[in-house]
C-alpha cells in the first residue's frame, strides 16, 4: 500500500471562504489558532488548538482514572456470567448436534458461543481489561480465543499497532487489512475493482484473515518486510489451525458417530455465523462515512490530547439495544473502546454519555448511527472506492461544516 | 475407590479432552460446576482455622482439603495460594505448609501470621471461613529433608518462620526418625508463641527433640553464635534450617560462615517507599543494576542497554509487562503507587519509588 503524503486539501478551504464575515475578534482569534495548527490536517480543521486538545485529553484522562478506581464485584460479576453464559451454549450447541431435529438450534447456540467467546470476552479480555481482578482465566496473557488466530499474535497487530496508530494512513494496517480499498488516500490501482468481491471473501473467511493478518503480506510485497520476518509465527499459527480444526471439523463430528456430516455442517456453519457477524460489526467500527484518516506527518510527536482527539475521529459508534452491545462485544461503542481500550467494555455505554458531551462542546463529530445504517455506508464506500477517486469534486461535507461551526 | 479415581483423571488429563476444550482447557468447564473439581489446577476449600496466638498480628492455622490434582508435599516445601479478595481482586502470596509431608489429595495446614501490610495474610487468619475456596499451586521449595537423614538436625527459626521446621520435626517424628533435633525457636513473648502447647508436650518427651524457646521481649537473649554453641558444640558439623525474618537468618549465617551445611528461607514482605526517586532499581534477569532516575522502567531498563519488549509506551498495550518482585511503583498516568511483592505491572507507565526489582 502506498499513501499519498498531502491530504484533505480541498476541504480546508471551508474556514476561509467564511472569512469575510467573521468579526474582527473571531479572525484574529482564529488566525491564531490557524498559526498553530495546520488546516490541512484533522485538528486544524475542527478548530483546535494544542491548549484544546490537551485539556479535552485531561478531561479524558479524569474520566478513565474515575473508572479505573471504581473497577470491583460488579465487573467481575458481568465478566464472569458472561463465561458461565458462553459456556452454557457451547456445551448445548455441542449437545444438540446429538438430534438431527434440533440442527438450527443447535447452529444458534453454537454460533451465540463463539460470538460471545470472540467478542466480549476473547477481544475484552485480550485487551487486558480484565487484567486487575488477577484471575488466570481472565488475564491478556493467558487467554486465547475459540479462532484459529492465536491471541499472541493478534494481541500485537490489535492491542499495539491498531490501537496505538488508529487510523493512520501507512501504520494502522487496519485500514483495508491491507486487501481492501477503504480510504480515498489509499492510492487506486485496478487490482482495487476487486474490492466488493475482496471483501466477501473476507467477510466469509474473517476468522482465516483475522490469523493471516500478522504475516503482513501487503508488506512483503511492498518490500517493506521480508518471508523471513514470519518464520517465528509459523509454529503457533499452525498449531492453532491445527487445533481448531481438529476440534470442529473432526472430533466433535467423530464424536456424533453416523451424523458425522451434520455435525461437521453445523460446526462450519457456526464458524461461518460468527465470521460475517465479526466482519460486519469491525467494520462498522472505522469504515463509515465520515470516520477520519491521519497522515503520519500530523501525527508525528502527537500530544496525548490528540491522541484521544484522534481515537474519536477515527471511529464509529452503533446504537442499538443491551444486546446488541453483549453480542458485538460493546464495539458498538468503538469510540469510548479506543479511547479507552483497556477499561472493562461493559463501562463504554454509561462513560458514552460524558464522551459525547465533552465531544459537542470541543465541536468533534460522534459518529453513531443504527446498524442497517452503519452498514450501509461502509458497503457504499466499499463499492465506490473500487474505483478512482472522482476529481476534486465536493469533499465529505461533514468536515468543512464542522470546522465553520467551531470557528 | 483409587481405582475409579485414577480412571477420571486419566479421562480428564486425556489429550482427546484437551482438544475437545480447547483453547479453554478442561478446568475452565469444571469450574463452572464444582471449583473442587479439576483436571490440572489445584483448589482447595478452607476446613477449619484455629487461632494459634491472640496478639496484635494474630496467628492461625488453617486446615485445607485440596483438590484431587494436589500431588502431596515434602516437609519444609511452601505453596502459592490464591486468594479472592472483596472488590474482586485476585491476590496470590507464598506460605509454608507446617502439616507433617502430605500424600497425593490429603489435607494439610498452613499456619499463617497477619501482617500489617499483608492483604491476603491478615484477611486469611481473620476473616476466612470454612468452606471458601482458594487457588493454590503444587507445592514448591528445595527447603527441603535430605535423603538419607543425618543422624543430627538443627532447626532455628524466628516468628512464623517455624512453620516450615515445625513440618521437618512433625514429619520426622511421625515416620520414626530416632536421631537427635536441636530445636531452637524465637518469638517475641510466650503470648507470641506459635504451637506453643505441642511444642511444651514435645519438650517433655523423650523424642530426641531438645526443645528451646527464646523470648527476648520478655528477657531472652537475641540470637548469638555463642548460644548456639552452648546448646550445640558440634553445631557447624551438623545439617541446620533456618528460617524467619532476615536479621535473625543474617546473623545465623554468620554462624555458619565457611560450611556448607546451613539451608535458609526467608519471606518476602511489601515495601513501605514513599517519595521522590531514590534507591536503586535491580534488572534481575540481565543482571544489570543502576541509580533509580525517577523514569519509567522501561526507560531506565533502556538507559542501561537492555531491550526490553514493548508497543504503545502509553499504557494501553500490555506488550510490556513485566513482573515486579520486589519494591514500589507509581503509575505516571494515575499517580497511583503499588508496593505488592511479585506483581505484574506496564514497565512503560511505571516508574519506581526508591528500591526496585524487575524481572527483564
Amino acid at each position: 500500500m502506498t499513501v499519498t503524503p498531502v491530504t484533505q486539501a480541498t476541504s480546508a478551504t471551508g474556514p476561509k471562504a467564511r472569512k469575510d464575515t467573521a468579526s474582527k475578534a473571531a479572525e484574529a482569534a482564529r488566525k491564531a489558532r490557524q498559526d498553530q495548527l495546520d488546516p490541512s490536517t484533522v485538528a486544524g480543521r475542527a478548530g483546535l488548538t494544542p491548549a484544546d486538545l490537551d485539556r479535552f485529553g485531561e478531561e479524558m484522562d479524569v474520566i478513565r482514572k474515575r473508572v479505573l478506581s471504581e473497577l470491583g464485584e460488579e465487573d467481575a460479576t458481568y465478566i464472569r456470567n458472561v463465561v458461565k453464559a458462553q459456556r452454557a451454549f457451547e456445551i448445548a450447541g455441542r449437545a444438540l448436534f446429538y438430534l438431527p431435529p434440533a440442527w438450527p438450534l443447535a447452529v444458534g447456540a453454537l454460533s451465540i458461543s463463539k460470538i460471545l467467546d470472540n467478542m466480549e470476552i476473547g477481544h475484552n479480555v485480550m485487551h487486558g481489561q480484565y487484567d486487575w481482578m488477577g484471575d488466570p482465566a481472565l488475564n491478556s496473557r493467558m487467554y486465547d480465543w475459540d479462532n484459529v488466530c492465536p491471541g499472541e499474535q493478534w494481541k500485537y497487530s490489535h492491542n499495539y499497532i491498531h490501537h496505538t496508530f488508529t487510523n493512520i494512513l501507512g501504520k494502522d494496517r487496519d485500514i483495508g487489512y491491507g486487501i481492501l480499498r477503504m480510504d480515498e488516500d489509499q492510492k487506486w490501482s485496478p487490482y482495487y475493482l476487486g474490492n466488493p468481491v475482496y471483501a466477501l471473501l473476507l467477510m466469509v473467511f474473517f476468522e482465516w484473515g483475522v490469523a493471516m493478518h500478522d504475516l503482513e503480506a501487503e508488506n512483503i510485497v511492498a518490500g517493506k518486510r521480508s518471508i523471513a520476518d514470519n518464520k517465528p509465527l509459523y509454529p503457533g499459527l499452525l498449531r492453532k489451525i491445527r487445533r481448531q480444526a481438529a476440534k470442529d471439523y473432526l472430533l466433535f463430528p467423530a464424536l456424533t458417530g453416523p451424523l458425522f456430516p451434520l455435525t461437521l455442517a453445523g460446526n462450519v456453519t457456526a464458524n461461518l455465523v460468527r465470521n460475517i457477524w465479526a466482519f460486519n460489526i469491525i467494520f462498522c467500527g472505522h469504515f463509515p462515512a465520515g470516520v477520519e484518516t491521519f497522515t503520519e506527518e500530523e501525527t508525528a510527536d502527537e500530544s496525548r490530547g490528540h491522541w484521544y482527539f484522534r481515537q474519536i475521529l477515527g471511529s464509529a459508534n452503533i446504537s442499538g439495544s443491551k444486546l446488541l452491545h453483549l453480542m458485538s462485544g460493546n464495539l458498538s461503542h468503538q469510540i469510548e473502546h479506543h479511547l479507552f481500550p483497556d477499561l472493562p467494555a461493559r463501562r463504554y455505554p454509561e462513560l458514552s454519555e460524558e464522551v459525547r458531551e465533552a465531544c459537542e462542546r470541543y465541536g468533534l463529530d460522534y459518529n453513531t448511527g443504527p446498524l442497517p445504517k452503519q452498514l450501509f455506508s461502509v458497503a457504499r464506500k466499499i463499492f465506490r472506492l473500487a474505483l478512482p477517486n472522482r476529481s476534486e469534486g465536493p469533499a465529505p461535507t461533514p468536515e468543512a461544516a464542522k470546522a465553520d461551526t467551531a470557528a | 475407590m483409587s481405582s475409579t479415581r485414577s480412571i477420571a483423571r486419566r479421562v480428564l488429563r486425556s489429550s482427546t479432552l484437551a482438544a475437545l476444550t480447547a483453547p479453554h482447557g478442561v478446568d475452565r468447564y469444571l469450574e463452572l460446576v464444582n471449583p473442587m473439581w479439576a483436571a490440572r489446577e489445584v483448589r482447595a476449600r478452607v476446613v477449619s482455622i484455629e487461632r494459634e496466638t491472640d496478639t496484635a498480628n494474630p496467628v492461625a492455622t488453617l486446615t485445607l482439603q485440596p483438590t484431587s490434582t494436589w500431588e502431596g508435599h515434602v516437609a519444609g516445601q511452601h505453596v502459592q495460594v490464591g486468594l479472592e479478595l472483596p472488590g474482586a481482586r485476585r491476590l496470590t502470596r507464598v506460605f509454608s505448609i507446617s502439616s507433617a509431608a502430605s500424600a497425593p489429595g490429603e489435607e494439610f495446614t498452613l499456619t499463617i501470621r497477619s501482617n500489617d501490610g499483608g492483604t491476603v495474610s491478615s484477611y486469611l487468619v481473620e476473616q476466612a471461613r470454612p468452606g471458601q475456596v482458594l487457588h493454590l499451586s503444587q507445592a514448591l521449595g528445595e527447603f527441603v529433608l535430605p535423603d538419607p537423614l543425618p543422624d543430627r538436625l538443627v532447626f532455628l527459626s524466628g516468628g512464623s518462620g517455624i512453620t516450615p521446621v515445625m513440618a521437618m520435626t512433625r514429619t520426622l517424628l511421625r515416620d520414626g526418625y530416632d536421631g537427635r533435633i536441636t530445636f531452637l525457636h524465637y518469638a517475641q513473648t510466650p503470648a507470641h508463641q506459635i504451637y506453643a502447647d505441642e511444642l511444651a508436650a514435645l519438650a517433655a518427651a523423650d523424642n530426641g527433640v531438645d526443645v528451646h524457646l527464646v523470648h527476648p521481649d520478655a528477657g531472652g537473649d537475641l540470637f548469638t553464635t555463642e548460644a548456639l554453641a552452648t546448646l550445640a558444640p558440634d553445631y557447624r558439623d551438623v545439617d541446620a534450617w533456618a528460617c524467619g525474618p532476615a536479621g535473625l537468618v543474617a546473623l545465623v549465617e554468620d554462624a555458619y560462615a565457611g560450611t556448607e551445611r546451613l539451608r535458609v528461607e526467608y519471606f518476602k514482605t511489601p515495601t513501605v517507599a514513599t517519595g521522590d526517586a531514590e534507591g536503586s532499581v535491580a534488572f534481575t534477569r540481565s543482571g544489570e543494576q543502576a541509580a533509580n532516575s525517577g523514569a519509567t522502567l522501561l526507560e531506565q531498563a533502556e538507559a542501561l542497554g537492555l531491550t526490553p519488549e514493548y508497543g504503545c509506551r502509553m499504557g494501553i498495550c500490555f506488550s510490556c509487562t513485566s513482573r515486579k518482585t520486589e519494591g514500589t511503583v507509581r503509575n505516571v498516568l494515575t499517580g497511583e503507587e503499588s508496593a505488592l511483592p511479585d506483581e505484574d505491572i506496564r514497565v512503560c507507565v511505571s516508574a519506581p519509588v526508591g528500591d526496585c526489582s524487575v524481572e527483564l
